[in-house]
């Protein structure tokens, strides 16, 4: 019987092998296509289809439409518009892109032979680093250095506010982090989880094979079975939400900078 | 002791900041369902609060799970 390995399934392996490239003050590079980016690129490809298979414009919206239409709306009106307000609009293209890429790149990894790209930490840090990099910027663009004013809670008298500033400024630098943690291990725990359950089916299934007492092996797979079936329909959520999520989050970090000397 | 089972015994305990989490996401979900058959018409408006403060307390939970990664498959 073969070995349960549930962590083997987000093995990265190369696919199209290229030669490593030098790069000045970063060192050598391995740009060779793996499965992970083999499937982001189907991911990224996915997206753009959609849009050109959903920008008809017509009045009367068809199938495609009318889903491109739901989902910026959600974006628009309960993320940046709810979030931040008016001042959200210019940000609506970035978190709308993350937004479907995330969502995409989730459900692609829970299609059969799927890898799942967002279970791999890079990858997810990468989005969150360039988040929490946008937030910076657009806090520095915004309000100059008045974006110190983040860590000092109005109204507090100096000693404690220098004391709640140090946890907010420690808050504030650990959010990257958490951002590609919370991605991460919903969807390394959701198909860990998904994989056991898979391999009591099989197992559960051999044991009864012996007979007698044994056959009641037979019932724990069945029970395993639907617990598979019932943690795919769970995962469908989680994967939609958690993109939710991670846009909902950099929506609210933005309002903080956008809407700093105003408090929405 | 086995520095494997001692391995395996830190993961398990890892995985104990999972009550919290699941404590924390039960106050948030009755909490919020206690409000929307109270005033099922501001309902919708909040829902986006309640997804912000379960990402935030399942966090903590996932930390702990992740902690309990690192341990079983981080080699030292």
């Amino acid at each position: 019987m073969a070995a349960i390995e549930p962590m083997n399934q987000f093995m990265i392996h190369k696919l199209v092998p290229l030669p490593p490239i030098e790069v000045p003050g970063l060192g050598t590079l391995d740009l060779s296509i793996s499965n992970s980016v083999a499937f982001m690129l189907v991911s990224a490809g996915l997206i753009a289809l959609f849009f050109l298979a959903a920008a008809r414009r017509q009045v009367v919206p068809g199938r495609m439409q009318a889903l491109a239409e739901t989902l910026y709306v959600m974006v628009d009106g309960s993320l940046t518009g709810a979030v931040i307000g008016d001042r959200g609009r210019p940000f609506l293209p970035f978190v709308f892109t993350l937004f479907l890429l995330i969502a995409v790149m989730n459900l692609i990894g829970l299609a059969p032979g799927g890898f799942s790209v967002t279970a791999q930490l890079a990858v997810t840090a990468t989005l969150a680093i360039m988040t929490f990099l946008t937030v910076i910027v657009v806090g520095f663009v915004r309000n100059g250095l008045g974006f110190f004013k983040l860590f000092w809670p109005p109204g507090v008298i100096w000693p404690l506010a220098v004391f709640i500033g140090f946890f907010e400024f420690v808050s504030f630098m650990i959010r990257p982090m958490t951002l590609a943690m919370r991605l991460f291990g919903n969807m390394i725990g959701g198909h860990v989880v998904m994989y056991m359950f898979a391999s009591f089916v099989v197992g559960l299934g051999l044991f009864g094979l012996h007979g007698g007492l044994a056959s009641l092996g037979f019932l724990g797979s069945g029970v395993s079975f639907a617990m598979v079936v019932a943690l795919m329909a769970l995962e469908f959520i989680v994967a939609f939400l958690q993109a939710f999520v991670f846009a909902a989050l950099t929506c609210v970090y933005l309002n903080e900078v956008v809407n700093l000397d105003h408090g929405h | 002791m086995d520095v494997t089972a001692a391995k395996y015994i830190g993961a398990g305990l890892a995985m104990t900041g999972l009550i919290g989490a699941g404590a924390g996401l039960g106050i948030l979900f009755g909490g919020y369902l206690q409000a929307a058959i109270r005033n099922p018409a501001a309902a919708a408006g909040e829902r986006v609060w309640l997804f912000l403060g379960m990402a935030l307390a399942e966090s903590m939970g996932i930390f702990g799970f992740v902690m309990g990664f690192i341990i079983l498959f981080v080699k030292v």
